[in-house]
């Protein structure tokens, strides 16, 4: 069965919501690449952060490395503020086994030692394989395993969700 | 015949040559290595995709500054790395090469990182090893030379972005060069429209047209209007015979000045794979100058380094 796929724009508008009362002067956005960097962009312009927005490409701490290999089309991790100290929220499109999470925490602390950090995701799909757990939840939504559920971009920068089998 | 960098799959198992490897593949090596030059300008300049293997470099000819190039770029995967200078080792003793990279295998290695000065050294250890086994040819007689050629090709990229565009010149000992063969391939396989060779005629090896560029006996004609001058280190040691007078004459006839270099275009980056021969392929004024991205190719190496083995350890 497929299931009804909410939109992402009004998923956007909750996670704001939710984010507002927790933003001071300390804390950074880091988007996960690619769809978790759609997404900080919209929070980071939102909620009006000070800080630059930062964006993390995980393909250098995969744990599935020996497996898949070296993905191929990489894009440069950049964290232009200093880490030592500051409120981290990592920010994802979709949160699912917990693994690109984990990815995510290794490499911000090859970058220094953070105060916290905490998650926000559009969709939590569960199938959790790591003790990880997002404190900002656009929708929770039950999605069969072996499907891909995805943030996509169209030409005119609207985001929208997609199942790939 | 099977290109024999190629696994089962098509995908890249060893790096050998950049001859024979399409534009995408050139392509995906420097896009990888630009994510690379973030790493290494961090607090932490380690990542871990290469966590718990063993890389081996294995010098059968010395050159100290590739081989800490490679094991800056295997140590900043978190291989391990080891060192075998076996231009001084059991080579010395009578063991054959293959009997070598046996042994070094049956050691668990995971990579090898051969530098040989026999062309095809390389190739025949690859053609040798067990599957899961990965060889960089890290130089190999006048061969090949690939990871220099792919370094220069990510430091042109960085600085002049489009190659459909440039023109090249490569100067000096274009006869001993591995360097000058692989990144003529590697300019070509770009698209790059002007590719030239400038050196005396004893130094540019017969038939050179054939590869692609134009051949240049006088610097100041080969320099005109180019946007990338490259310049050779003159390979004392290779020589044999009278190929040159002396290290004097071929300063005064193929050295780059500044008054040479003023026939290149304004923004013309000059280029060298070190170690540089100061005054004798290039003037000091012009290795210390503004258009010298010399010690760019040495940072850009590491990270394309970095992004050869990753690949290759990942297929």
């Amino acid at each position: 069965m497929t299931p009804v796929l909410p939109d992402p724009e009004a998923l956007c508008a909750e996670l704001v919501l939710q984010l507002k009362p927790q933003v001071t002067a300390d804390t950074a956005l880091v988007g996960i690449h690619t769809g978790g960097v759609w997404l900080a962009e919209r929070l980071h312009a939102a909620l009006g952060i000070a800080l630059p927005l930062g964006v993390l490409d995980i393909s250098f701490y995969r744990d599935d490395f020996d497996k898949t290999g070296l993905h191929p089309q990489i894009k440069p991790s950049q964290i232009p503020f200093e880490v030592n100290g500051r409120n981290i929220v990592l920010v994802d499109d979709v949160l699912y086994t917990g693994r690109t999470v984990r990815g995510a925490m290794n490499e911000l602390f090859d970058y220094g030692r953070p105060a916290s950090i905490s998650l926000a995701v559009l969709i939590d799909r569960g199938g959790r394989e790591l003790p990880v757990a997002a404190e900002y939840i656009g929708a929770r939504l039950e999605v069969p395993s072996g499907r891909m559920l995805v943030l996509d971009r169209d030409e005119n920068g609207k985001l929208r969700l997609k199942l790939d089998a | 015949m099977r290109n024999p960098q190629l696994n089962d799959k098509g995908e890249l198992q060893h790096l050998l040559t950049i001859e024979g490897l399409p534009r995408e593949t050139l392509t995906h090596i420097l896009d990888t290595a630009t994510s690379f030059v973030g790493v290494t300008a961090r607090e932490v300049k380690k990542v871990p995709l290469l966590r718990g293997k063993s890389v081996f470099n294995l010098f059968f000819e010395n050159s100290t500054r590739t081989r800490t190039t490679f094991e800056i770029a295997a140590k900043r995967l978190s291989a391990d790395v080891i060192n075998l200078n076996i231009a001084v080792s059991s080579h010395t003793k009578g063991e054959t090469l293959l009997d070598t990279v046996d042994n070094l295998s049956a050691m668990h290695a995971d990579m090898f990182v051969v530098r040989h000065a026999e062309s095809g050294a390389p190739h025949l250890i690859a053609g040798h090893v067990a599957s899961h086994l990965h060889v960089v040819n890290a130089g190999d007689g006048r061969h090949a030379h690939p990871t220099q050629g792919l370094l220069d090709l990510y430091t042109i990229r960085h600085y002049k972005k489009d190659f459909t565009r440039l023109s090249v010149a490569i100067v000096g000992d274009i006869l001993h060069s591995r360097v000058a063969r692989s990144l003529i391939h590697a300019l070509t396989v770009m698209g790059t429209p002007d590719v030239r060779v400038i050196g005396p005629m004893t130094l540019i090896p017969a038939g050179a047209e054939k590869l692609g560029v134009k051949v240049f006996y006088d610097l100041k004609q080969g320099l005109r209007d180019v946007d990338v001058v490259v310049m050779l280190r003159l390979q004392s040691e290779r020589m044999r015979g009278a190929l040159l007078p002396s290290a004097q004459e071929f300063f005064k006839y193929y050295g780059l000045t500044p008054e040479r270099l003023a026939l290149a275009k304004p923004d013309a980056i000059v280029m060298h794979p070190g170690p540089l021969n100061r005054g004798v392929e290039i003037d000091s004024a012009v290795a210390d100058g503004s258009h010298a991205v010399i010690l760019s190719q040495v940072t850009f190496g590491i990270a394309v380094r970095m992004a050869v083995m990753s690949i290759l350890a990942g297929n």
